[in-house]
């Protein structure tokens, strides 16, 4: 089975159809999105049903921080996070707004986790940034594969048969082999909202019969996301940060 | 944790174990069959101690990840790998020859024998690198031959992949190599220069040419960290017999600074084949071992060096340094497609400062009957057209290092240069075409055939067309 991973995608509608159309040639047999569906993005009702179409059609989804933040006001935010919220929530009908809230916080494929941020807290949003923030994921769970996004830079970290868990450089676009020897977790590139000093969409393709993974760049129409966050009236270093990669 | 050990007659995954060939410091190596294939095969497990095994089990996930990755005929053919749940094992393809450790025993050899040899490693090493991969271990037990005397590199357990995560990177806080052969900036940890292993190279070399190892036999660490200041005895004091020029390029491969090294094994290569055109400097008239005032001066220049400039990527390093073979055609009728075809390499080195540039004449002979030296006035052919090829690229302006001049012998004009370029792994070749004549359309030209079969990109130079063309 070949899947497609996309993360973050931040109601960034050309970007979406940017990695949609990539994966679209390569054989893609399933999709999973691992949360962040809006936020931050001037398009999030046209995200949310794109979404909502692939998981009818079999894909698998769980909720971000943001999907999350949309019907629950505890959900802590910074400004500018906040500010487009707001304006999110006027955007989304109500099928929309509870398909957001009943998403899982996890799912399991296999021996895959897909999560949003943390395997050990799914709820708490911690950020994956480390080898000793990833330790406790592994620790939860006995998935062999963990993958989630909410950091917007891709990662790869490994825990080997001793426990030790190391951090270890992204190769892009080519394939990586998931050793059976050890237990990995990946950290997907944001869809939306990257954040490594390309503007480029990122995801991953996962192929199970070949045991390995690939993270992809995707160019997209960056300007066009720019030019309709500042038409919308969100603060304007959302669209800066599209336009830089950061 | 793996279940299973492995033993004489054990089946797993269809393959017989036969007998024990080999047993390392990290692995047992067996003998094994399997009913799907006829190829001798060997089967390689590593050895899982119950304790602190960790540097076995990276090494050998190291090799799982990059052997199956690898094509060609310098490495092993991957034909299984094995689940770590059970047995971790690698099988590969049985290298009938022995390694090159029986032939470094019998050092020093004769300089042509030394010469070959190394063109030979130079060359493999380089095909490796083109896979994006960097050794990191080389040494003559790491390096078999096949039955037509073709080199096999073997054992990827502390390689690099450029385009792999890197599981050693931050495995082990000791500098992992053979200290023999180990370079400098690999003992302070770098691990993604492919100079490193053009070191190691230099080391081998020096090894045939001398019978001592540049830096002896250290035991300990802080005696590897030695050759970041103590330079090699001239290999030229230690064997008379050796030439300059090749202690010239022996010890650049050996240079501390990877910058000052060869930058690629080819180019280390095209100077092995082209001795008479290696520039000497001073490290090829060296003879005598450093002062204790010299040697103290580098010390104090070296002892703090924590590394060297970073390289820049694998594929960019290959890159960075191509070797340019310029098919110059000197017949008077040509001078301004010669003329052109200078303005072109002149741009060309614009955009690739580091580029080497091989110019090269070709005579063409009879194909039968003895052919003329000399020619009606009396010269010498063969000189006479080198002398050419230097008056056409003084225009180039560049230093005695950076360009060689051949002149090749052969019937087909064609043959010779496809030769030249795939024997000296040149990454471009430029020539010139003549017009278009029916004759040439019927035949089929010089650079259509060069294009169709060249390894490598050919860029091919005309003259503006003439609205009106009429052949001459």
């Amino acid at each position: 089975m070949r899947l497609a991973l996309m993360t973050d995608i931040h109601a960034n509608r050309e970007a979406l159809e940017a990695v949609l159309s990539d994966a679209g040639r390569r054989d893609i047999d399933k999709f999973a999105i691992l949360g962040d569906l809006v936020g931050y993005g001037p398009d999030p009702e046209w995200c949310v049903s794109r979404v909502q179409a692939l998981v009818g059609a079999g894909a698998v989804c769980v909720q971000g921080n943001h999907d999350a933040a949309v019907s629950d006001p505890s959900v802590s935010l910074n400004g500018v996070a906040r500010k487009a919220l707001d304006w999110t929530r006027q955007r989304l009908d109500a099928a929309q707004t509870s398909f957001l809230a009943a998403l899982p916080l996890t799912q399991t494929l296999g021996d895959v986790l897909l999560v949003h941020a943390s395997a050990n807290d799914p709820a708490g949003w911690i950020y994956v940034t480390s080898a000793s923030r990833a330790m406790p994921s592994f620790r939860v769970c006995d998935a062999r594969l963990i993958f989630c996004g909410h950091v917007h830079r891709p990662q790869l970290l490994t825990c080997d048969a001793r426990g030790d868990v190391r951090d270890h450089n992204v190769p892009m676009g080519a394939p990586i082999p998931l050793l059976r020897s050890r237990r990995w977790l990946a950290v997907l590139g944001a869809v939306g909202q990257p954040r490594d000093g390309s503007p480029a969409a990122g995801y991953a393709v996962l192929d199970t019969a070949t045991n390995d993974l690939t993270f992809r760049r995707v160019s997209y129409d960056v300007a066009t996301t720019a030019r309709k966050l500042r038409a919308a009236g969100l603060p304007e270093p959302l669209a800066e940060r599209l336009l830089a990669g950061k | 944790m793996p279940l299973i050990r492995p033993t004489e007659g054990l089946q797993i995954d269809g393959f017989t174990l036969g007998p024990l060939l080999h047993r390392g410091g990290f692995a047992t190596v067996w003998e094994v069959t399997h009913p799907d294939h006829a190829l001798p095969m060997i089967l390689k497990v590593p050895t899982i101690l119950d304790g602190d095994d960790g540097p076995t089990i990276v090494g050998f996930e190291v090799e799982q990840m990059i052997m199956p990755r690898l094509t060609g005929p310098h490495v092993p053919k991957v034909i299984a790998v094995g689940d770590f749940a059970v047995m971790p094992y690698l099988v590969t393809e049985r290298i009938a020859g022995a390694s090159l450790l029986a032939l470094f025993g019998t050092a020093p050899l004769p300089v042509p024998q030394v010469v070959d040899w190394a063109a030979r490693i130079a060359s493999a090493l380089h095909a490796l690198h083109r896979q994006h991969v960097i050794h990191l271990d080389l040494k003559p037990d790491n390096i078999l031959t096949r039955a037509d005397g073709t080199i096999v590199f073997i054992d990827f357990g502390l390689s690099r992949h450029d385009r792999l995560p890197d599981l050693l990177a931050e495995e082990f806080s000791i500098p992992m190599g053979t200290f023999p052969y180990i370079a400098p900036e690999q003992y302070l940890r770098r691990r993604d220069d492919l100079r490193s292993d053009v070191f190691a190279l230099g080391a081998m070399i020096y090894e045939l040419a001398t019978g001592k190892l540049p830096f002896g036999k250290p035991e300990r660490l802080k005696q590897v960290r030695r050759r970041l200041w103590r330079r090699p005895v001239p290999p030229r004091k230690l064997n008379p017999e050796i030439p300059e020029w090749l202690q010239e390029v022996i010890l650049r491969a050996l240079e501390v600074d990877p910058a000052k090294r060869y930058q690629s094994a080819a180019q280390l290569l095209f100077d092995l084949q082209h001795p008479v055109q290696v520039e000497i400097t001073e490290r090829g008239r060296r003879t005598e071992t450093d002062s204790t005032l010299a040697l103290f001066r580098r010390w104090r220049k070296m002892r703090r060096v924590r590394g060297f400039a970073p390289p820049p990527g694998l594929p960019a390093q290959i890159d960075k340094a191509p070797i340019l073979m310029v098919a110059v055609d000197l017949s008077p009728e040509t001078e301004g497609l010669a003329d052109r075809l200078l303005m072109s390499v002149q741009r060309m080195l614009v955009i690739q400062p580091d580029a080497r540039v091989a110019c090269v004449n070709v005579i063409k002979t009879a194909r039968l009957g003895i052919d003329q030296v000399v020619d009606d006035a009396g010269n010498h052919i063969h000189v006479s057209r080198l002398v050419g090829l230097r008056t056409w690229a003084a225009g180039l302006d560049l230093t005695e290092e950076r360009v060689t001049f051949s002149v090749l012998e052969n019937p087909d004009p064609g043959t010779a240069i496809l030769d030249y370029a795939a024997h000296n792994h040149v990454d471009h070749i430029l020539m010139g075409a003549r017009g278009h004549s029916t004759t040439r359309r019927f035949l089929g030209s010089v650079s259509s055939r060069v294009v169709a079969e060249a390894p490598c990109s050919v860029t091919v130079i005309r003259l503006p067309q003439l609205e009106d063309p009429t052949e001459a």
